[in-house]
């Protein structure tokens, strides 16, 4: 009796963790259109409204835990702040003189920018789960293929890149964030002019790599760091140029091959409730070869 | 002593594994505590194991981890293999000493957790890793297993309540409650 029972439950665990390396061998050689990629976007679809009623159910109790850890986080914020606020009015009397210009060239700026944005025809969904893996880092969102959303689109927010999408079901899609071990976008430092690799840094989640630097003496901390789109026909880049990724926080190493250039995001990838996925991310590289 | 099977006891076991992983992922995952978020699945199937033994905790480890890979488009069986490990190594812990100490669950949600970060870790290194590695992803292992072991009693303690048909009779929870409902003590018939 005893041995029987033994032999059931070691039968049990060898089928169990068999079908777990099959599924792993089948899944990691598959091509991303495989019957197991179908099955697991179409368990996704059926997934999806529960996730996202659910989302929406346990909104309060999400709020309640940001409540106190927003106020933990208060009193540091506040002396960060104050230290800011010193440093800004002293610096304010030294930009007053530029301030006319500025505002011209900003509202320049903010027209392109907004002219650009709607070229791309950006469809805005939002977030109803997140990956809670280090090594996979994704979000879910509301707007799938029947919104005109597609593989390796680019999601931004109102303050830069998010990431691209990963898979699209007809009514939802998963996004790959910039924090994502499998992320990485062509990229250029902004008052450097240099280009580079954008990479994440798997384990530091608000962090990332700018990488394959040819100068990267070049850049200094605080240097914005953009999308640097399309830059050959024969290789054309799913992200449209001049994206913000982020801001050089940091530059370690002194030669030329051990630098590295530390970029913090400017998306917070840790908050994100509502994101913006640019549906027609060629539209610009479209127009110029329009004749 | 053993547990009896039916359609209903597997689908308490499901209802308990679907919201678990739905909770996870819209609501746990989203609040962090120095930057890193809970991981409920490692304890959940932990406490299956330590409350139904190996079979089940594996079981439901395998569906669990399933499920997750399923809902956040992962390689599907990294995660079941991981969780299934969890469950089986908390089940025969409780076939073969069946501790009886109230800490033990505790003790197993912080091992399942370590078992589940690391193992993840490991299967993700044997399958390729294209980008760098930080130092930091020791940090949040540590940390998730620190966050995890505070949480380990109350999600133990809420898989007891909702998995409670299924266990087989405590010899001493029946003692007590004979003696509280006004028995007789078997010292008074001496």
């Amino acid at each position: 009796m005893y041995d029987r029972q033994v032999r059931r439950r070691r039968a049990i665990l060898f089928a169990l963790v068999a079908c777990c390396l099959v599924l792993i061998t089948a899944y990691f050689g598959e091509s991303s259109g495989g019957p197991l990629k179908s099955v697991q976007t179409g368990a996704m679809e059926v997934l999806a409204p529960i996730q996202e009623g659910a989302n929406k159910a346990l909104k309060p109790l999400r709020d309640l835990f940001g409540w106190f850890g927003d106020t933990w986080d208060a009193k540091d914020e506040r002396d960060a702040l104050r230290k800011e606020r010193d440093q800004l009015l002293a610096e304010v009397t030294k930009l007053q003189g530029a301030d006319a210009e500025n505002d011209e060239l900003r509202g320049l700026l903010e027209y392109s920018q907004n002219a650009s944005l709607d070229a791309y025809a950006p469809v805005t969904a939002q977030v109803y789960s997140r990956s809670y893996s280090t090594w996979y880092s994704t979000i879910e969102i509301n707007k799938g293929s029947s919104d005109g959303v597609r593989p390796d689109q680019p999601v931004i927010n109102d303050v830069g890149l998010v990431g691209k999408v990963k898979s699209v079901s007809d009514g939802n899609a998963v996004v790959m964030l910039l924090s994502d071990a499998d992320f990485g976008v062509s990229a250029r430092a902004l008052n450097a002019d240099q280009p580079g690799i954008a990479l994440p840094i798997t384990g530091s989640r608000n962090e990332l790599l700018f990488d394959l630097v040819p100068q990267a003496k070049k850049v200094r901390e605080g240097d914005r760091i953009v999308t640097a789109g399309t830059i050959t026909n024969d290789l054309p880049s799913p992200f449209p140029p001049d994206i913000l990724i982020g801001t050089v926080r940091k530059v370690q190493g002194e030669g030329e091959l051990e630098r590295q250039i530390h970029v913090k995001p400017a998306a917070d990838l840790r908050s994100l409730d509502f994101v913006r996925v640019l549906t027609k991310p060629a539209a610009d590289s479209l127009a110029s070869t329009t004749p | 002593m053993t547990t009896t099977w039916n359609a209903g006891a597997v689908a308490r076991l499901f209802a308990l594994g679907l919201a678990g992983g739905i909770l996870q992922l819209t609501t746990v995952s989203q609040i962090t505590v120095l930057g890193v978020p809970a991981d409920l699945a490692p304890l959940l199937a932990a406490s299956v194991g330590l409350l139904l033994g190996s079979v089940p905790g594996a079981c439901f480890g395998f569906g669990l981890g399933l499920l997750m890979d399923t809902a956040l488009a992962q390689t599907l069986g990294i995660t079941s293999l991981v969780l299934l490990t969890a469950g089986y190594g908390a089940g025969r812990l409780r076939e073969l000493r069946d501790p009886a100490h109230a800490l033990v669950p505790v003790a197993v949600g912080a091992a399942a957790t370590a078992v589940a970060m690391l193992g993840f870790t490991v299967m993700q290194f044997l399958l390729g890793v294209d980008a760098p590695v930080s130092v930091l992803l020791v940090r949040q292992i540590v940390l998730t297993i620190v966050l995890n072991t505070l949480l380990a009693l109350p999600v133990y303690l809420v898989c007891r309540r909702v998995l409670a048909p299924l266990l087989p009779d405590d010899p001493r929870r029946r003692r007590r409650r004979a003696y509280t409902t006004g028995g007789l003590s078997p010292l008074s018939r001496a």
